[in-house]
């Protein structure tokens, strides 16, 4: 079993609700992708390649200032649970924590991190930087990435061409390299049919939804996860402006939604938001589909004012601890465990439970 | 991933749809999404990579192939069929081999074949970087011209007077 505490917040930090607008938007991600130049890219090289990769990129990541103190996990090493865990904590990708169909875990993937940032080594490409933080924090997050990446590059040869920029296995991320992601809650936009309209419009202007995991993963709960499309042809200040200026519409929106919802049908929605609250508070058993959407519920309700005394952090910790890994691992039984949304649908009345008693 | 309403063909169109105030999304092969009128990808903003490469055979490039695009990369033995099927490239020297057909996909990706964020170059070297800069502009403005795309001819004959 890993230890989750070598990490500074056992890498939940961004959950912890500190960052700005952080009723809407659970946290912001910056990805660089990097390619080292004396190398080929990761699906044709040998597993001795992936190896001396990994050597290079972690010699020179511990004389940075960002990753000195960096916590090592390889996850070829790693149980499937622990890979999980890690995924599930928005540390690691699915296709580096191998969990996608095939199941297989690539040798030499690796993850180095140090609170807020960190490097997986031989994803897609040798480097993928990434900075999570709380909130809406573009900026921020792209400065702290930015700063590790000029550190990495000037003892580390990237793959760079005079036109195309950092060269990337796949051209979808070739030029900046960069992803910058806002995973934002949008139950407004949801309830009153608009969200089509505006995942539409974000589509015309460059940029692209996903779901709570990143690429490939649905919307649970409704939670999207906005990011830039392309990555050549707009250096990355431009980039981060515009998905900014995007979100920052997005968020004005979905308060319009708000508005429009409470002004229109308060009963309605008073009722949603209680039977939400209700069902997580008494229920005896809940998949996790169920917990994201009545969390969901419940987030709409603190963020209207309609259910007082429930803290957004804790919201945000439900939501992580409720997932399969966290919470076969806090119960100490299998993942697939049949009884598991008995012991989720325990384990959160016990959060609110306590959570209520601590406000009397 | 197989289409969710024949469950034969493989669901190649990713549908997001609200139903009963949720959002879900559906993945339908192009026969399905056409019965159900729904537009085939390459009239949908948001394109998957595979169209784009479909096309990239399709394209102009493959009826008049661009001179100096080598089969497959010197170095790493892939070729531009590898990464029609994956694609992946499969190396830094890849992107040199295929630059004219990897020019007309990233137009279409990104709308532009032109890095103008950080240079790496920039952080270890200003004056060599600049050179070889000069120098690649100067190649690539000569492929162009051979090539008779003189569009591209101009623009980089301009970059190379703000650089020159």
């Amino acid at each position: 079993m890993i230890d989750l505490s070598l990490i500074t917040d056992g890498g939940v930090g961004w959950l912890d609700a500190s960052g700005p607008a952080s009723h809407l938007v659970l946290s912001t991600r910056i990805r660089l992708a990097r390619n080292l130049s004396e190398h080929v890219f990761q699906g044709r090289n040998s597993e001795t390649e992936r190896e001396e990769i990994l050597s290079a990129v972690e010699e020179v990541a511990r004389g940075t200032d960002l990753l000195r103190q960096a916590t090592k996990f390889r996850l070829d090493r790693l149980d499937r649970i622990d890979r999980q865990l890690l995924h599930e904590r928005h540390l690691v990708s699915k296709e580096l924590a191998g969990l996608d169909a095939d199941g297989r875990v690539r040798s030499g993937a690796t993850l180095l991190v140090q609170d807020r940032i960190g490097v997986m080594v031989n994803e897609e490409d040798h480097l993928r930087i990434q900075g999570l933080h709380s909130g809406f924090a573009l900026d921020a997050a792209y400065a702290e990435a930015d700063r590790l990446d000029t550190e990495l590059g000037q003892r580390l040869a990237f793959a760079f061409h005079s036109e195309f920029g950092y060269l990337t296995s796949c051209p979808t991320n070739v030029g900046t390299g960069l992803r910058a992601s806002v995973l934002i809650h949008l139950p407004g936009l949801v309830l009153t049919k608009e969200i089509s309209k505006v995942l539409q419009g974000l589509a015309q202007v460059g940029l692209t939804f996903r779901g709570l995991y990143g690429e490939g993963s649905e919307v649970v709960g409704n939670f999207f996860q906005l990011s830039n499309q392309t990555t050549l042809g707009s250096s990355e200040h431009e980039l981060l402006d515009h998905l900014g200026k995007m979100v920052r519409q997005v968020m004005d929106y979905e308060e319009q939604a708000r508005q429009v919802l409470l002004r229109d049908a308060p009963a309605i929605i008073e009722d949603k938001v209680w039977r939400a609250y209700g069902l997580l508070r008494y229920a005896r058993s809940l998949s996790f589909e169920e917990a994201m959407n009545l969390l969901s519920g419940v987030r709409l309700g603190v963020g209207v004012g309609l259910i007082p005394d429930v803290a957004i952090y804790m919201l945000n910790k439900l939501l992580v601890y409720t997932q399969p890994a966290h919470l076969a691992v806090a119960e100490g039984v299998a993942p697939d465990e049949a009884d598991l949304p008995i012991r989720r649908a325990r384990f959160v009345r016990k959060v609110l439970e306590s959570e209520v008693g601590r406000r009397g | 991933m197989l289409c969710d309403q024949c469950h034969e063909r493989e669901g190649v169109i990713h549908l997001t749809q609200i139903v009963n105030e949720q959002v879900t999304t559906r993945h339908l092969c192009e026969r399905c999404a056409a019965e159900e009128g729904v537009e085939s990808p390459g009239s949908l903003p948001k394109t998957p990579l595979g169209t784009f490469l479909a096309a990239m055979g399709k394209g102009p490039t493959e009826a008049t192939p661009a001179p100096r695009t080598s089969e497959t990369c010197a170095r790493c033995g892939g070729s531009l069929k590898d990464f029609h099927e994956s694609g992946r490239l499969g190396c830094p020297e890849c992107w040199r081999a295929f630059e004219a057909p990897l020019r007309d996909l990233l137009r279409r990706l990104h709308g532009s074949t032109h890095h103008v964020g950080e240079r790496y170059m920039d952080m270890v070297a200003v004056p060599a970087g600049e050179r070889i800069r000069a120098a690649d502009l100067r190649e690539q403005l000569r492929l162009a011209v051979e090539t008779e795309n003189f569009e591209l001819a101009a623009e980089l004959r301009d970059r190379l007077r703000v650089l020159e």
